[in-house]
């Protein structure tokens, strides 16, 4: 088990009611860390529904939910960026 | 100079002024800001949210393949983030080269890049209430030109 920082963005910031929080996780990858989330509670389960909707970072880097977890430290969800 | 992701709102004529001075070799400069729009008065207020340090460092990584790619001189990013109102500047790009055509080309680039690969968020108050902006399909298909 590693401990890691998950960072949360815009509506899934909201859905979930808060912007981080530290987890206990061994997770192998980015896919597995969502199923250990979304099963925490309903905002969890709510904020990861729809996953095509979802973007993430790993130590704020893109990834993809396929990215290995294995050395990284902090790990972003966010909604597809609307900058500019 | 480089990239900067502020809150406050910036001289968009003196930033420029001051992106052209003591570039001998450049021919071309380009600048491109991005304003809130009213949309007919129906948007009162945008908030922009953004992930400190990786906003920093994709628009970092987004500027270095501009300059490496079109051969720039020099570039420029300035990102507001917060709550603004239409008319306000959200953002501006300058890109500085020896002809137009990169200094055009990098510009669009970096306007391509940033707005679906920077981490930053807009969320709007209309008469209906307030919501995020969604994504657009042409924004991501944008990229691919590239």
């Amino acid at each position: 088990m590693t401990t890691i920082e998950v960072l949360y963005f815009a509506w899934l910031r909201e859905r979930i009611g808060a912007g981080r929080e530290r987890i206990e996780t061994a997770a192998p990858d980015v896919r597995a860390l969502v199923a250990q989330l979304s099963a925490m509670d309903d905002r969890h389960a709510a904020a990861f529904a729809d996953l095509a909707a979802v973007r993430v970072a790993l130590d704020q880097d893109l990834a993809d939910l396929d990215a290995p977890l294995a050395g990284v430290r902090e790990v972003a969800f966010f909604p597809p960026m609307t900058g500019g | 100079m480089g990239v900067r992701v502020q809150a406050e709102p910036f001289d968009f004529g003196a930033e420029a002024a001051a992106f052209g001075r003591g570039l001998p070799d450049v021919g071309a400069i380009v600048t491109f800001s991005g304003i809130v729009r009213a949309d007919g008065g129906a948007m009162s207020e945008m908030v922009i949210e953004h992930y400190p340090g990786m906003t920093e460092r994709a628009l970092g990584a987004i500027r270095a393949e501009a300059i490496a790619r079109f051969g720039l001189a020099e570039a420029l990013v300035i990102h507001r983030f917060g709550p603004m109102r239409p008319g306000d500047q959200i953002m501006m790009v300058a890109t500085a080269a020896r002809h137009r055509a990169d200094a055009f080309a990098a510009a669009e680039f970096l306007m391509d890049y940033l707005k679906s690969r920077a981490p930053f968020w807009k969320k709007e108050t209309r008469p209906d209430g307030t919501d995020w902006v969604a994504a657009r399909d042409e924004d991501e298909a944008a990229l691919r030109r590239w």
